[in-house]
């Protein structure tokens, strides 16, 4: 090698890690609505900062994550809310200081200090909520007979019927169908719910992640998707305006996510910073009409910048009902999570 | 030990070394986690058969296992029953200068994305798709296809057969066709010249295409879980439950050391015909 060709090597090499010595790196350990880059470029241009994000899908498997991470790999963390004090007791999350968040500005009930704040100090915020309730094609299905869970099983809709994979919000709806509050879901109740859920699988057609619901939901291969909502429909809204979701007279249920900086972060400022902007109000915002999936900002200031249409989707004007409606998800113990799934596992299989 | 010898282990060591860092060692710690169990949310370490006794004691569980073999079994033969005659038509068929265009043909769709392959399908076997659109011009269907088992075979069968097409045709090109024309000559018919010659002959290519086929087959999440609409379970799906929220690895662990065992299993039955070497 030529001591020219080395020199020029060496120039090139340094031209090539520029831009990673310019900018500060920010890792995020999140759910594909925070890959959007509509949500991310403006807080990178305005910290001159590259967020790298990795997604992952259940709070066991992110934390699976971080066990086989060195400390100092991921700065924040997005989690599901209900989870929070399970990944802050296994000492991944670490408290922020809860003056720097402006939950003076949320929904009241979506501050969740009793999932965020423990023994007094916060360990993430609420970013965004929506329900798992009823999704359905208006033009197909009687929007009158989606007030009332038990037309889903009177034989009207068989075949029709397509259930979202995630045995959490399925088995409360159920739940909240056969009058079991989802803080009352343990062990004893979950046999109660089993005729009812064997009996939705029977009128059903499929159980399917987020895609395939849209997909099935979009295509008419369903016309009506349990444990749908705004998540689900919001994205097909502009060329599926019939597809509509509606809170059923036993209620629904409401799904919240929160964001947290971890424990060790390589730049804990910059990683307050990001949870700092993602709750601003342009950050909910943008959040909340993720590509990924749409959701309710829990900063009511977020309003402002959202449009007539957008706030017309996540039904702005009708949170105050449907909050008071909708029952937070269950949170079983570790006995009762494997029963759950034992029975979800046994529905998929009967 | 001789020089020879020395040089030999030399050059094997590498590989050696690879497969032990990132087979051999991965494979006994899966297979230690398979014998732990869950107190709470906690994996605590220990020797269990209880992830193994409920695996195969529980019928919600085994059937996963179970829709497993069937799925993979009636794809491996669909695709074998497919791919041989595409294999033998541009082997025997198409002139030789167009050969490589057709294989070229053959494995377009491998260009595409999987997931993307599996989705489209969704599409065209749909209640609203194409293949119902067709049906419906003559008067036929709906017919339900999408969100079964059905529709998990088509998938698989379309992936499938563009591989075994590659393994069978590499087999094909390499047979003689004196072999035939001296059967012909000896008086059998076209028929028996081609079960007792030509297909003993292929079938290493065909053997081994199909041990990869059931290999990647059974260990596939994407295709039932897109079009399969979950209205059964197969073992990788199953493995994944465990993995999401509860995060019960030991068990995890314990499907997935089966689903190793079921394919050593294929592989003992195949060993005889298979040429690894002709992938």
């Amino acid at each position: 090698m030529t001591r020219r060709f080395s020199t020029n090597l060496t120039a090139l090499a340094l031209v090539l890690a520029s831009p990673a010595l310019a900018e500060d790196q920010l890792n995020a350990l999140v759910w594909c609505d925070h890959t959007d880059p509509a949500l991310l470029e403006p807080f990178e241009k305005a910290n001159n900062v590259k967020v790298n994000v990795k997604e992952y899908e259940g709070t066991a498997a992110g934390m699976a994550i971080l066990d086989q991470s060195a400390p100092g790999d991921w700065d924040v963390m997005v989690v599901d809310s209900v989870d929070v004090a399970r990944v802050a007791a296994a000492g991944r999350l670490a408290p922020i200081p809860a003056e720097a968040l402006p939950t003076a500005d949320f929904f009241p009930e979506l501050v969740m200090a009793a999932q965020n704040v423990i023994d007094g100090k916060t360990y993430a915020v609420t970013e965004k909520y929506g329900y798992n309730t009823i999704s359905f094609d208006k033009t197909k299905v009687d929007p009158a007979d989606m007030e009332d869970m038990a037309a889903l099983t009177s034989g009207k809709y068989d075949g029709k019927i397509g259930i979202y994979d995630y045995y959490l919000p399925v088995l409360g709806l159920v739940g909240l169908g056969q009058g079991v509050a989802t803080a009352d879901l343990n062990a004893g109740a979950l046999a109660g719910l089993k005729e009812p859920l064997m009996a939705l699988r029977k009128a059903s057609r499929q159980v399917s992640d987020v895609v395939s619901s849209q997909t099935a939901l979009a295509t008419g291969e369903v016309d009506i998707v349990v444990g749908g909502g705004e998540w689900l429909t919001a994205v097909l809204a502009a060329d599926n305006p019939n597809l509509d979701w509606t809170i059923p007279k036993q209620g629904g249920l409401r799904w919240s996510q929160s964001i947290g900086v971890v424990e060790g972060a390589a730049n804990p400022d910059l990683a307050l910073k990001f949870v700092q902007y993602i709750v601003s109000p342009e950050g909910q915002a943008a959040l909340a009409q993720s590509s990924c999936y749409w959701g309710m900002p829990a900063n009511m200031k977020a309003g402002d910048l959202l449009s007539a249409e957008a706030k017309a989707t996540l039904r702005w004007d009708q949170q105050p009902d449907y909050l008071a409606r909708a029952q937070l998800y269950p949170i079983p113990d570790a006995a009762t999570d494997t029963a759950m799934q034992d029975l979800w596992t046994e529905m998929l299989n009967q | 030990m001789s020089r020879e010898d020395r040089l030999g282990w030399g050059l094997v060591a590498p590989a050696l070394l690879w497969t032990a860092a990132f087979f051999v060692l991965p494979f006994l710690a899966m297979l230690a986690l398979s014998f732990a169990h869950m107190e709470g949310r906690e994996v605590v370490h220990g020797f269990s058969f209880g992830n193994y006794v409920k695996a195969f004691g529980d019928w919600s569980q085994l059937k996963a296992l179970v829709n497993s073999i069937e799925i993979t079994l009636t794809v491996t033969v669909l695709s074998v029953l497919l791919a041989w005659p595409l294999a033998a038509t541009i082997a025997w068929s198409v002139p030789p200068r167009w050969q490589r265009a057709a294989l070229l043909a053959a494995i377009l769709p491998f260009w595409t994305s999987y997931v993307v392959r599996s989705y489209s399908w969704a599409l065209v076997l749909g209640k609203t798709g194409v293949l119902n659109r067709g049906f419906g011009l003559i008067g036929l269907g709906p017919y339900e296809m999408a969100s079964t088992r059905f529709a998990t075979v088509i998938g698989f069968t379309h992936f499938f057969v563009m591989l075994l097409t590659l393994t069978i045709y590499a087999n094909l090109v390499q047979l003689s066709p004196n072999y035939l024309r001296a059967a012909q000559d000896l008086g059998a018919s076209r028929l028996r010249a081609f079960v007792h010659v030509i297909l003993p002959l292929t079938l290493p290519g065909i053997v081994t295409g199909a041990f990869v086929t059931f290999t990647l087959c059974i260990g596939d999440y994407i295709t039932p879980q897109i079009l399969g609409g979950n209205n059964e379970l197969t073992l990788p799906q199953l493995i994944m439950l465990q993995m999401g929220r509860g995060g019960n690895f030991p068990m995890a662990s314990a499907l997935s050391v089966i689903l190793m065992a079921v394919v050593t299993l294929a592989y003992a039955a195949c060993a005889r015909w298979l040429r690894l070497d002709r992938l």
